[in-house]
């Protein structure tokens, strides 16, 4: 899906291109300063201790998704200054691209990041031979991963414009909210052999993103049925 | 290098790789890197005299009999126009960057993954003497190190070699130095690319059609890159060229020396192409004096091709001289067209040029990028997907690292206007990704996935 909406909505434009692209390198840059810490951490720590060590990776979690979201924020910086400059080179005073739609290549940059990065060692895996789950761990793995990876892809994206919008307009609470949703749906993957308590509340939390952000863009539910009827 | 016209050392490997296999065989072929930066450089030059003195250029006889007057106004009410066409095309060249260079990476990377061929270690180059199998770490950095600068020395002489030539006029030994060079790559590394590709998807094929299939390709390859062809399989077969070249060094260079040697080859770019003594310098500037024509081959355009007509010529040696660079494709050709027909088309085009060159800010231009630096990026994104433990993750960190190089390095020419070199922003982005990936982030996302968190 988010292939998908990558070539149905951000191929077309160049300018998105770089945005995305961008966006995907700030998610790396923080995902590299997170994983730093955890290494400096762990190296400092006993390796021995597997509680010291399960909490250590908790701890490293939240971590990064703390710097994700300070990330996402100073891109949201970048981009500000990226449209006034854009405004001023245009030939007739506006930007060619308005902050939501960077709001939204930037989410789907970080979304995109993010599952590439979780899932694509585990697809060149599942190319090869072998049993899922020999060892005694869950039978789903793959699927559940795939379904985990969307859900943080499309949250992503619905992340990027509730958190620039909030941004826009000064309302804290959405940036707070935004953050504590993606700690939420961090946390719940911790319980993760057990699906029903890291799928489910995450696809919840989408599905409350999603009407938020729509609502948001500007979207109402007339503007739904009417495109549902195909008027 | 990026240039509007990019000069890129590294074009200089493909000489060295192709003289180093067949050294036994034939006597060395100078690099045709050189002549590429002798030939951008002598576009990008000619444009931009062309540009800045385009009354008394001789390209420009016809328009000589425009005032004077009219010519810096024109400039000048154009310059500003010219700035936000800049940045207003900016990204689209960026992506036009993106795609062949995207396109390169993913060859290679796919070929790294699926034939074996080229991750096994079958002996080195003669450029790299000195063998990393050492068993002390000080003692394989001390080759490492003493590889690469015995590589870096080859390619100075190599790029000061043809920048003589390019000094005493011997073109026809440049000329003949390129058309050899791309004989070899396009038929000898093609052959031993497809063997290896059908051995390893152990499909049978039997000589003639091998044959068959190998002429065809290199003979198009010639012709379209030397002479005239569609743009999009020119530019197709330098992707596929670079991807070649690219993968011959990801086979015979040891490891250690590779990455030395990308850093040694980004640092000698920036050098090269920025002091006022470096040789890519002075191919510019004597290419300049002399308002010639590049040499056509090893550098990759994305810009539309100027059809060869009447009041094209003008308008293609105009257009060709926007402040921007972004000059037309085939700008080797269409020079020596403009010089010949211009005489005959002297009063109208007098007239004409005016009128066209706006027409000319609503066409294609495209940026130029030195072939060498599509095998430098793909050599990078190859070594990490061929050596890293992370695969996936390290190659793709690699990826994206580059592409915002390149970004960066175009934000950079659209600010400076003027040639820059494309290698060591991306390489070292790419290299400090590379490596923290690999160390820092692998650790860190494997036990992640491990107990399937999320971050």
């Amino acid at each position: 899906p988010a292939l998908g909406l990558f070539l149905f909505t951000i191929a077309r434009d160049p300018l998105r291109i770089i945005i995305l692209i961008a966006g995907a390198f700030f998610w790396l840059v923080s995902l590299l300063l997170s994983s730093l810490i955890w290494f400096i951490a762990v190296k400092a720590s006993d390796p021995q201790d597997e509680p010291l060590q399960k909490g250590l990776l908790i701890f490293g979690v939240m971590f990064s998704v703390l710097l994700q979201e300070a990330f996402r924020f100073l891109y949201y910086k970048l981009l500000r200054k990226a449209i006034e400059g854009l405004v001023a080179l245009s030939e007739d005073g506006c930007s060619p691209i308005s902050i939501q739609q960077m709001a939204y290549v930037a989410g789907v940059g970080f979304g995109l990041m993010s599952g590439a990065f979780s899932m694509i060692n585990l697809l060149a895996d599942a190319l090869g031979p072998g049993t899922v789950g020999i060892h005694g761990d869950s039978q789903l793995y793959f699927l559940t991963s795939a379904f985990m990876t969307m859900v943080l892809i499309f949250l992503h994206t619905f992340w990027g414009i509730l958190f620039f919008h909030g941004c826009e307009h000064r309302r804290w609470w959405e940036i707070m909210a935004v953050v504590v949703m993606h700690l939420a749906v961090s946390g719940s993957t911790f319980c993760n052999p057990l699906y029903m308590g890291s799928l489910v509340p995450s696809y919840l939390l989408m599905a409350a993103a999603a009407t938020w952000a729509y609502l948001l863009s500007g979207g109402s539910a007339q503007n739904l049925r009417r495109f549902l009827l195909c008027k | 290098m990026i240039t509007f016209m990019n000069n890129s050392d590294s074009e200089e490997e493909p000489c060295n790789e192709r003289t180093s296999l067949m050294s036994a065989e034939s006597p060395p072929v100078p690099s045709y890197q050189d002549g590429l930066q002798t030939a951008e450089a002598g576009e990008a030059q000619a444009h931009r005299k062309r540009r800045t003195g385009s009354s008394r250029s001789p390209n420009n006889i016809a328009d000589g009999d425009v005032s004077d007057l009219g010519v810096p106004v024109r400039e000048s009410a154009l310059e500003n126009e010219e700035e936000e066409l800049t940045l207003k095309y900016g990204a689209k060249h960026v992506i036009m960057l993106f795609v062949p260079v995207t396109l390169c990476m993913i060859v290679v990377v796919a070929t790294i993954k699926s034939v074996r061929f080229y991750t096994e270690k079958n002996g080195q180059l003669i450029y790299t003497p000195f063998s990393e199998d050492t068993p002390s770490v000080g003692q394989r950095l001390l080759n490492s190190v003493l590889n690469t600068i015995i590589m870096i020395s080859v390619i100075v002489v190599m790029t000061v070699f043809l920048v003589l030539l390019y000094k005493y006029r011997c073109y026809k030994f440049i000329h003949g130095w390129l058309i050899l060079s791309s004989l070899m790559l396009l038929f000898l590394f093609t052959y031993i690319y497809l063997g290896e590709v059908l051995k390893t998807y152990n499909v049978a094929m039997d000589y003639p059609t091998l044959f068959l299939v190998i002429w065809n390709f290199g003979a198009v390859g010639m012709i379209c890159i030397h002479w005239k062809g569609p743009l999009q399989l020119q530019q197709a077969y330098l992707i596929m060229i670079s991807a070649l070249m690219a993968l011959v060094f990801i086979k015979y260079l040891p490891e250690w020396s590779a990455w030395v040697i990308l850093g040694a080859i980004s640092i000698y770019d920036l050098m090269a192409v920025l002091c006022p003594k470096g040789p890519l310098r002075m191919l510019v500037e004597t290419a300049q004096e002399r308002n010639e024509p590049i040499f056509p081959a090893l550098i990759y355009s994305s810009a539309m091709m100027w059809t060869v007509g009447m009041a094209k010529p003008d308008t293609a040696a105009r257009g060709a001289s926007q402040q921007t660079w972004d000059a037309a494709e085939d700008g080797g050709e269409n020079p020596l067209h403009a010089d010949s027909q211009m005489s005959e088309t002297r009063s109208p085009g007098t007239t004409r040029p005016i009128t066209s060159f706006e027409e000319l800010e609503e066409e294609e231009r495209g940026v130029k990028l030195g072939l060498g630096d599509f095998i430098f990026y793909s050599v990078l994104v190859g070594k990490a997907a061929a050596t890293a433990s992370g695969d996936w993750n390290t190659t793709l960190a690699c990826f994206v690292a580059i592409l915002i190089g390149l970004c960066l390095t175009l934000l950079l020419l659209a600010v400076f206007k003027k040639a820059l070199p494309a290698l060591p922003i991306s390489i070292t982005f790419g290299l400090v990704f590379y490596f923290s990936t690999d160390n820092l982030v692998r650790p860190f996302m494997d036990t992640l996935a491990s107990h399937q968190l999320y971050i």
